[in-house]
């Protein structure tokens, strides 16, 4: 193990902790609570709204649907990557975490593709709240996947660095994998409240 | 066993503390290592915590100022403003006689400033960031928070807040005008009024910014509280004011997400052309494109924030009242764990009671009923807190100073405020008094007024943990009873403004003869809020006065306190202790135990004694 990382980690942290958890990945959680409130603040609005009348009906993109299976595939390198980062098996570990930044990037691009075949039918952004709320609520979404992109992207040039399996890597992983699930299952949600309403 | 213990703080603790290694990698902190680093770009949680009061009272002053200015035109509007001209500019315009006149647009632009300022600069982030900050590593016996880094970050975000707003009073539009919860239309429409445009658009920035501040810090905060307590420090160990902030951090992080939704839409309308929050509008007798949204959407998103908001303001209050109670009554606070469940109580009951608000803009009455119920619930785990800090002041071996002249009259202030609560409460009460000066009275004297008083009693008490000096205790005293008579003079009558139907947020009565009789009054009011205005100037030139010549501490503890921020050193390094940290064998208020005046939370069990925290 690299023992200057360790050093490095532990000047930075040099804090005790009590609970059952890092206090890294607990304050990830609680972001995520956030989060959550976010959202159903917006999915609520977008309920008490349509009961409100004057509701434009329409059926969604199918690419809003597919696009979900990319998101999953995302979540289920993202986990391969770390079970390869545990057996040190560096070049699927490398190659399963370009998988989910690629898997990452081209669910943002369908998504955009999703937004223009939403206009194309006939639902603009700026016209029945029924419609601008599929653009707001997926865009945020797609918002909190860029982050997790952003996260990504720094594990990704991490993994094809010089082979690091230290503690403090693996902890990294496990924070981005967490978040990059959340937000997986979170558009999962979004897709179906879509449908059912 | 009613013999006094003989103990050495710091040797305990060496021989019970806790080690982590912490001093070994002390050497050359780098936090320490420059005066920009040191005292600017801090990342230690006690520079924070200051850098977040000071800031916080820049904030108070310009805030209460505007107050002034407003509450003058509604006093005397038959004064000339002309000697404001050169702080205000083209918002007073001076006649051939030399009369200055204040501009209406200018007068909602303070009035919407005035409460944006106070009620999130002011009392959220200059009351639960710096006191989080400074006690929430001490208290639960840690080096720093969580996550330093973030904590800064914190402070940061809510600077740049700051500075956006700022700048939003300098714009030649003004700034926003339309009330601080900043209801559509007028938050929406940019032609809706002077202040609409880019007086909006910088109000909104600033206030997304301050979301993520908030966010920042109560999530370290929460994190600090569940995981990185001292050995020994159960949650049933934990001073009210832990409790008080950690369940403050938990609200925050549930409800402020919930504003930026809310601000989120609204920005869409405002720049992508949607229609959330507006529907069939005419502006300037031009109809609007826009169709199909609702204005009521945007109060539930607000109001969903905004009550829990109160509460993220008075909690912390109702901690350091507390604990200050406690100690300079030398008496164990009365109802500990009923303190603790009426705080979750109150915490959990502010998640659903927001449409209280919105009683008179048209929600079905029959949904009403469900709020009044629940609104008029809170008054339960209230009236508990109420009747334990006047159970721990009785009999109890008072020390009258500044901080527990303070605190008490937070608890005067909250039972003033609380019980007008309860007429609003009631929605049919409510149709006469909404939107009246009896809201306003309600919300200054139980929120403003109350907050205050517990910030103030906080920085009296806490400010040799600060500054290792003392504020005067003359001036505080002067301070307080004026402050006290003061508030009550300006926040009262407005009550019986209120129940005679006047309504807040006008410029000027001149066209209503039947609120003609109230001149004298509103002249009174104005009056008085000078005079408090003046005494918190009097409170500011004491802290800095004190900071640099105050009584200096020498011992450190100087209140008899049981808590661990009193263990370490009176100039603590980054790291708070410089060993081990101490561990915790006791609740917090052992006062007037076994005929001793106070045992610290780190002086072992003696045998056969138990700990009554459990
Ligand atoms: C017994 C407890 C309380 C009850 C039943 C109660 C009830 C109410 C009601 C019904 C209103 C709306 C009045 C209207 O607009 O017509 C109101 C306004 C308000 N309350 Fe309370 N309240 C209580 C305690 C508190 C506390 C503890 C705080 C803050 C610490 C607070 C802060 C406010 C504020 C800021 C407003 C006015 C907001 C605005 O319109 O600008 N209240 N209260
Ligand atoms: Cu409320």
């Amino acid at each position: 193990m690299d023992t200057g990382m360790m050093e490095a980690t532990m000047q930075k942290a040099p804090i005790q902790y009590t609970g059952k958890w890092h206090p890294k990945k607990f304050a990830l959680m609680l972001a995520m609570g956030g989060i959550i409130m976010m959202f159903s603040a917006l999915t609520s609005a977008y309920i008490v709204r349509k009961g409100a009348g004057n509701w434009l009906e329409f059926k969604l993109p199918a690419i809003f649907l597919y696009n979900t299976l990319v998101l999953i595939m995302s979540s289920v390198t993202a986990h391969l990557a770390y079970g390869a980062f545990k057996k040190e098996d560096l070049l699927r570990y490398r190659w399963m975490t370009a998988l989910t930044f690629v898997l990452g990037l081209l669910f943002l691009a369908l998504q955009v593709v999703g937004w223009q075949q939403l206009k194309a039918i006939g639902v603009p952004l700026d016209g029945n709240p029924s419609g601008s709320f599929i653009y707001v609520i997926s865009g945020t979404h797609a918002a909190h996947i860029l982050g997790g992109l952003g996260a990504l992207f720094l594990g990704l040039r991490a993994a094809f660095g010089p082979a690091n399996f230290s503690a403090s890597r693996k902890l990294s992983i496990q924070l981005v994998n967490v978040y990059w699930h959340f937000v997986d299952v979170l558009w999962i949600y979004l897709i179906i409240f879509f449908i059912l309403q | 066993m009613a013999n006094t213990r003989v103990y050495d703080e710091d040797v305990l603790i060496e021989t019970n503390g806790f080690e982590d290694h912490f001093h070994e990698h002390h050497h050359g902190d780098k936090y320490q290592t420059s005066f920009l680093t040191h005292y600017i770009f801090s990342q230690d949680h006690k520079i924070i915590a200051r850098q977040f009061l000071i800031t916080g009272m820049f904030w108070g002053l310009v805030g209460a100022m505007m107050s002034v200015i407003f509450r003058l035109q509604l006093g005397f509007p038959e004064e000339s403003m002309a000697w404001i001209k050169p702080l205000l500019g083209k918002w007073i315009t001076v006649n051939e006689e030399g009369f200055g006149t204040l501009a209406p647009e200018f007068y909602y632009a303070l009035v919407t400033m005035h409460g944006t300022i106070l009620v999130f600069f002011v009392l959220t982030a200059g009351l639960s960031g710096t006191f989080s900050n400074l006690l929430i590593p001490f208290q639960v016996g840690a080096r720093d928070m969580a996550s330093p880094l973030l904590n800064m970050f914190s402070y940061w975000f809510f600077f740049l807040a700051g500075v956006v707003m700022f700048f939003s009073l300098f714009l030649s539009t003004g700034p926003f005008a339309g009330g601080w919860t900043a209801y559509p239309p007028l938050s929406v429409l940019p032609q809706a009024s002077s202040g609409s445009g880019a007086g909006m658009t910088l109000w909104t920035l600033s206030l997304v910014l301050f979301v993520v501040s908030v966010l920042l810090g109560g999530i370290n905060y929460v994190t600090t509280v569940l995981n990185m307590r001292t050995k020994g420090m159960s949650m049933w160990r934990m001073p009210l004011t832990i409790w008080a902030f950690f369940i403050t951090a938990i609200l925050g992080i549930l409800s402020f997400p919930v504003l930026a939704a809310g601000f989120f839409l609204l920005m869409c309308d405002r720049t992508l052309g949607t229609s959330f929050y507006i529907s069939e509008i005419f502006v300037g007798g031009q109809a609007l494109e826009n169709v199909g949204g609702s204005p009521i959407l945007y109060q539930h998103l607000f109001w969903f924030l905004g009550h829990p908001e109160v509460y993220i303001i008075i909690l912390p209050a109702m901690g350091l009242v507390s604990e200050v109670l406690s100690v300079h009554a030398r008496k164990p606070i009365f109802g500990y764990k009923a303190m603790v469940f009426s705080m979750l109580a109150i915490g959990f009951l502010s998640f659903i009671v927001w449409a209280h608000h919105m009683f008179m803009s048209g929600v079905n009455p029959f949904l009403s009923n469900f709020f009044v119920v629940f609104t008029l619930i809170i008054a339960v785990p209230s009236a508990v807190k109420v009747f334990n800090w006047i159970t721990t002041l009785y009999k109890g071996n008072i020390r009258f100073n500044s901080a527990s002249l303070f605190a008490i009259g937070f608890v005067s202030m909250f039972i003033s405020g609380g019980l007008t609560g309860i007429f609003l409460g009631n929605s049919t009460l409510d149709i006469q008094l909404h939107d009246t000066y009896f809201v306003v009275a309600h919300f200054h004297i139980v929120m403003g007024v109350a907050a205050f008083f517990g910030m103030f009693a906080g920085v009296y008490h806490w400010f040799p943990r600060m500054f290792g000096r003392f504020m005067n205790e003359t001036m505080g005293r002067v301070h307080f009873w004026g402050t006290l008579i003061g508030a009550y003079a300006v926040f009262w009558p407005m009550h019986y403004l209120g129940m005679a139907g006047v309504p807040r947020r006008y410029y000027s009565f001149d066209n209503f003869d039947t609120f003609a009789h109230f001149d004298g009054m509103n002249k009174f009011i104005t009056i008085a809020a000078m005079v408090v205005f003046a005494l918190q100037v009097l409170f500011v030139v004491n802290f800095f006065y004190s900071i640099f010549k105050g009584r200096v501490q020498k011992t450190k503890n100087p209140w008899g306190a049981t808590t661990l921020e009193w263990t370490a050193p009176i100039d603590a390094p980054h790291g708070n202790w410089p060993g081990k940290i101490p561990a915790v064998h006791r609740w917090p208020y052992d006062y007037g135990k076994d005929g001793e005046d106070f045992i610290p939370q780190i002086v072992p069990l003696a045998e056969g004694e138990k700990d009554q925290g459990h």
